[in-house]
């Protein structure tokens, strides 16, 4: 397995170098060097002097891919890209374009982050799967096909719909929890409960609905109907036979996220006003801040690889008969 | 029923740590509890947290509202009077100024003026705040200079130093924080700008682009020639001819003291890869020190117990006394002890918490603010009302007209619109009675604009009210009133200009106008509102979104017809403004990113600006400046534009909240009624339960007949099939 592990880590560099590859091209389509430096320096009494002094302290002052004036490998290694991409590989993110040290504001803020994404993952995961089983436990039946219809309209919804609707709700009109916020300090919990309770019902829709396609693939199975004619009870067959071997979609498609919980929500925690990655990633867009761009596009690469490999892994614990080799 | 009880017993859990966790604060309170004894205020900060915090760095209004409270610079605003008056701050007294010829010989002022020399008195009481830069040993020497990362590697933040110190503010502090503004490795926005005016900034910028710098440098040892440190309280700034608004700039942040023992601290070893630095972390001796600076979720400032002895104005403008501006008269400041500025990026959270009570005000430059105010008012026959939450809760609005304009302006270079001929102008000034700014500004900003009838906003010397004011080409003076002219005049210019009914008379082509517009300021909404307004005239128009970034290309090439674009006041003075019109500020002449996107090229106005700009102000001044606005509404320069006006909302425990349009020094005016504040948010936030028990009910009725069913199946028989 370890040989497995490293060939895979291994194939994650090319993958690596097209990511950042196609990040920096998207970014220099739509932003150069001097929107950037304007950007920094404000939209009043600025000088080209100035642009220019801030493309060159920030080394923004060479070509974007090849370097014309340069010979050799030079004309490769002395650009923007290659200066930029290369310390992302041996972790050093550098600072962002106002100067703040990207690895210390990612290592404080992924907290917030995980502080909501790891509740509403799990009890996500936990409410989806019992309310799939439930509802296979009265397959063809009508309450069946009305849990389909409430799937499919709860999908239909969308997700501002439900932050809004339970900020409106829940924090305005009844007043029971705060509408927005995060202190690391306080009752972080209080602050919790709006965005893992939005989260969780606005995934039952699509979650539960795929569980339950999973489990009912599982029921109609021979060894099923083996362990219901051996007498088992309708719990024991949902929760000790269909659900071990319904394990390895369901893995496939819940290990992979893993890893990007730290990467936290976008919306999520611009609603609530939670100082994760998903809301720095959204600033540095706004803000034309590459560094912190490139940096959370390439933690967002290895984090989504590291899951497809921990996917891998855990087919071998979900099914013994799996190999990695 | 083992099951029952475990839904039962997981409901009184959730519900009792519900309610033990909150205490006697109402469940919805997001603040955490305040410090014991201390008055806090509870503020927003805009969607767009601050960038840098450095005062050379800086220059952006939402980074003032925090650099203005921690940071005194040599002058300031009056917080009450209006039109706006310049006060000490950071010096005795008013600069005193004496100008130089070109020898350095003292000369009148309406002599062959060279130089002007500026000498400022600091004063003797102000102090920093207690900072860990300033913490010295037995021997006097720093406490915390460190030779490697791994010496200061425990410190991460600055409440992380245990030691601090403090001294008073020397002249050498405004010197050294001068000479930083033209140091290369800050890259001030600044720089460019000042270089022109202080003697000796550009040699010292090149002579420090020499200097290598793998540590802290110590600018002392680098003379400017414009400073000089007369002694412990007295310096002089040399500035290059006469220039009078300069001691408006020396009420920006720019001119803040910087003591080198800060600067030298923050170069530390492996400092700013903790982000401990200034650009984070500012050390100032204003009545607010920042605590906490975090600006993914709040900015902390707190009380500066060095504070010198400041007291509330005694005196006001007119109004002032009957509006119950002068309650805290001669109090001492600042009157709150702790301000709290939280990120609200979204508009929804932000107005229930104000409404709720746990804001005490709106917003300091929100950006959604707007939109806010659309939840706040509404638009009845008397015109903007304040909404039923609003108008129950007892929330004050605090009216302001912005110092600043926003317009769409013509590219005087463009072969269609731009042009110097009387056709041009009768065309131009066809397209501006068509737009009738007073139904945009109600239609689309709920009357949160003036029209502009001249570049010079209100409450800036050379704005003129009532008749004297209005732009008499596009509008008359009827019954005490402004009144658009009418569109038949309109039409009429169009036929002089030689486009009858909108037809190009030589060729009968229809015109076409092509305004460029940023692609999020303008919505369908206000462009189908455009094409109406011009095609009342036979006008088409086309619209070409793009960015910022794209709009300012067109811009530094002149590859626009007509554009939109905005000024904000650095000081209340009319140059501030005419300088928009100014050719050598047109980018197409500069080569630079110039202020004067029309490219409006006027022999008169530049020879009348470059007088305004020496000028002190009198009577003689206020006739240039009259003839330059007369010179604007001649020419026609600009489509339309308009005066911002903000509203605030102020719940009704605050108070001392009158807006200062420049100054955002104003903090440690604020008062507090902290008593009726908590009795008001228990009254509002009383939490409603029954949802609770509702939802309780609603699981075990979608519960229950589950697990009813399921026995059922379990205990049933063999199916029945009726073959019997």
């Amino acid at each position: 397995m370890l040989a497995y592990i490293i060939r895979r880590l291994f194939y994650a560099i090319p993958i690596l170098i097209g990511v950042n590859l196609l990040t920096f091209t998207l970014f220099f389509v739509v932003n150069s060097p001097d929107d950037m430096a304007v950007s920094q320096l404000g939209e009043k009494y600025v000088t080209p002097e100035a642009i220019e002094k801030w493309k060159v302290k920030n080394g923004y002052d060479k070509p974007l891919f090849v370097n014309d004036e340069a010979s050799g490998i030079d004309a490769i290694t002395d650009t923007i890209f290659f200066n930029k991409s290369l310390r992302l590989f041996a972790f050093d993110f550098g600072r962002s374009e106002s100067g703040r040290d990207i690895t210390t504001d990612v290592s404080n803020r992924m907290w917030p982050s995980l502080a909501v994404a790891l509740p509403t993952f799990a009890v996500g995961i936990g409410v989806n799967i019992c309310v799939a089983l439930m509802v296979v436990m009265f397959h063809g039946t009508k309450l069946d096909r009305w849990a389909v219809f409430v799937f499919v309209s709860l999908m239909s919804i969308s997700y501002l719909f439900y932050i809004i609707g339970g900020q409106y709700l829940i924090a305005k009109t009844w007043k029971l929890v705060p509408v927005s916020g995060f202190h690391p300090d306080g009752q972080v919990w209080r602050f919790l409960i709006l965005p893992v309770m939005v989260g969780v019902v606005a995934g039952i829709g699509s979650g539960a609905r795929w569980y339950r396609t999973l489990f009912l693939e599982e029921a109609n199975q021979d060894y099923v109907r083996t362990a219901r004619a051996k007498g088992a009870s309708e719990i024991s067959i949902l929760f000790n036979h269909i659900l071990p071997n319904a394990l390895i979609p369901i893995l496939t498609g819940v290990v992979v996220l893993v890893p990007a919980l730290f990467m936290g929500s976008l919306l999520i925690e611009s609603f609530f006003g939670i100082p994760g990655l998903g809301s720095y990633m959204l600033d540095a867009i706004k803000s034309q801040d590459f560094a912190i761009v490139r940096s959370m596009v390439f933690i967002g690469s290895i984090l989504y690889i590291v899951g497809l490999i921990l996917t891998d892994i855990s087919y071998t614990w979900a099914d013994p008969r799996v190999r990695l080799s | 029923m083992k099951i029952l009880s475990a839904t039962r017993a997981a409901l009184g859990l959730a519900l009792l740590l519900l309610l033990s966790g909150c205490g006697e604060d109402p469940w919805n309170n997001p603040n955490p509890p305040s410090p014991e004894g201390q008055l806090v205020y509870q503020s927003v900060m805009s969607p767009a947290p601050p960038k840098h915090l450095d005062p050379a760095v800086s220059y952006a209004s939402d980074e003032n509202v925090f650099l203005s409270q921690i940071y005194e610079s040599p002058m300031g605003y009056h917080f009450l009077k209006r039109p706006y008056e310049l006060i000490p701050l950071g010096v005795e007294d008013r600069p005193v100024v004496t100008f130089l010829d070109e020898q350095g010989n003292e000369v009148a002022e309406e002599g062959d003026v060279a130089f002007s020399r500026y000498t400022l008195k600091v004063r003797p009481d102000a102090r920093y705040q207690p900072h860990p830069s300033l913490a010295v040993d037995d021997s006097g020497d720093p406490l915390y200079l460190f030779d490697s990362a791994s010496e200061g590697a425990r410190f991460r933040s600055i409440p992380d130093f245990p030691q601090t110190g403090d001294r008073a503010v020397h002249a050498n502090d405004y010197v050294y924080g001068i000479k930083r503004l033209a140091d290369p490795e800050l890259g001030s926005p600044m720089l460019g700008f000042m270089a022109q005016y202080i003697v000796g900034m550009k040699e010292f910028t090149a002579q420090l682009a020499e200097v290598p710098r793998d540590q802290w440098l110590n600018l002392d040892e680098y003379p400017m020639e414009g400073l000089e440190v007369v002694d412990e309280h007295t310096l002089t700034l040399t500035i290059y001819g006469r220039y009078p608004q300069f001691i408006y700039w020396l009420a920006m942040r720019f001119f803040s003291p910087i003591p080198p023992e800060v600067d030298r601290f923050y170069h530390n070893p492996g400092f700013i890869d903790r982000n401990l630095t200034l650009d984070w972390w500012p050390v100032g001796s204003g009545p607010f020190m920042m605590e906490k600076n975090d600006p993914n979720s709040e900015i902390v400032l707190v009380r500066n117990p060095n504070f010198r002895e400041d007291y509330f104005p005694s005196e006001g403008g007119p109004g002032d006394l009957e509006a119950g501006n002068l309650v805290d008269a001669g109090k001492r400041l600042p009157l709150v002890d702790r301000a709290v500025f939280r990120l609200e990026k979204e508009v929804l959270p932000l107005w229930t918490k104000f409404l709720q009570g746990y804001y005490d005000r709106s917003g300091e430059n929100h950006g959604n603010t707007n939109n806010v105010f659309d939840q706040a008012f509404t638009v009845g026959p008397d015109g903007v009302e304040m909404s039923g939450d609003v108008a129950d809760h007892g929330i004050n609005m605090d009216p302001d007209v912005k110092p600043g304009i926003y317009y769409y302006g013509f590219n005087m270079r463009d072969p269609v619109v731009g042009g110097y001929t009387e056709e041009k102008r009768k065309l131009r000034r066809a397209l501006q009675i068509a737009f009738n700014v007073e139904e945009y500004l109600a239609i689309f900003y709920k009357g949160n604009g003036i029209n502009a009838p001249s570049p010079i906003p209100p409450g800036i010397p050379g704005h003129l009210e009532g008749e004297a004011g209005i732009n008499p080409l596009t509008h008359e003076w009827i019954d005490g009133g402004a009144a658009r002219r009418s569109i038949d005049e309109a039409r009429q210019l169009l036929v002089e200009a030689g486009y009858p009914n909108g037809r190009d008379e030589r060729t009968g082509e229809p015109l076409k106008i092509f305004i460029d517009v940023q692609s999020q300021a303008v919505s369908n909404t206000t462009m189908n509102w455009m094409d109406r307004a011009f095609g009342q005239i036979g006008v088409q128009v086309e619209y070409r979104p793009a960015d910022w970034n794209r709009t300012r290309e067109k811009l530094l090439t002149g590859n626009t017809q007509i554009y939109s674009h905005g000024w904000l006041a650095d000081y209340p003075d009319p140059e501030n403004f005419l300088f928009l019109l100014f050719s050598p500020e047109s980018p197409l002449i500069c080569k630079c990113d110039g202020a004067n996107n029309s490219n409006f090229e006027h022999a008169e106005y530049d020879e009348l600006f470059r007088q305004v700009r020496v000028s002190p102000r009198g009577p003689e001044r206020d006739a240039m400046v009259a003839r330059m606005v007369e010179i604007y509404r001649e020419e026609a320069v600009w489509l339309f534009a308009y005066y911002p006006k903000d509203i605030y909302l102020s719940n009704p425990w605050v108070s001392n909240t009158k807006r200062h349009g420049i100054s955002k020094a104003t903090l440690k005016y604020i008062n507090i009624d902290d008593e009726m504040r908590q009795l008001k948010r228990a009254e509002w936030n009383q939490p409603i339960t029954w949802p609770l028990f509702a939802g309780a009910v609603l699981m075990i009725g979608l519960v229950l007949p589950g697990i009813t069913a399921y026995r059922r199946r379990q205990n049933a028989t063999a199916k029945n099939t009726g073959s019997q």
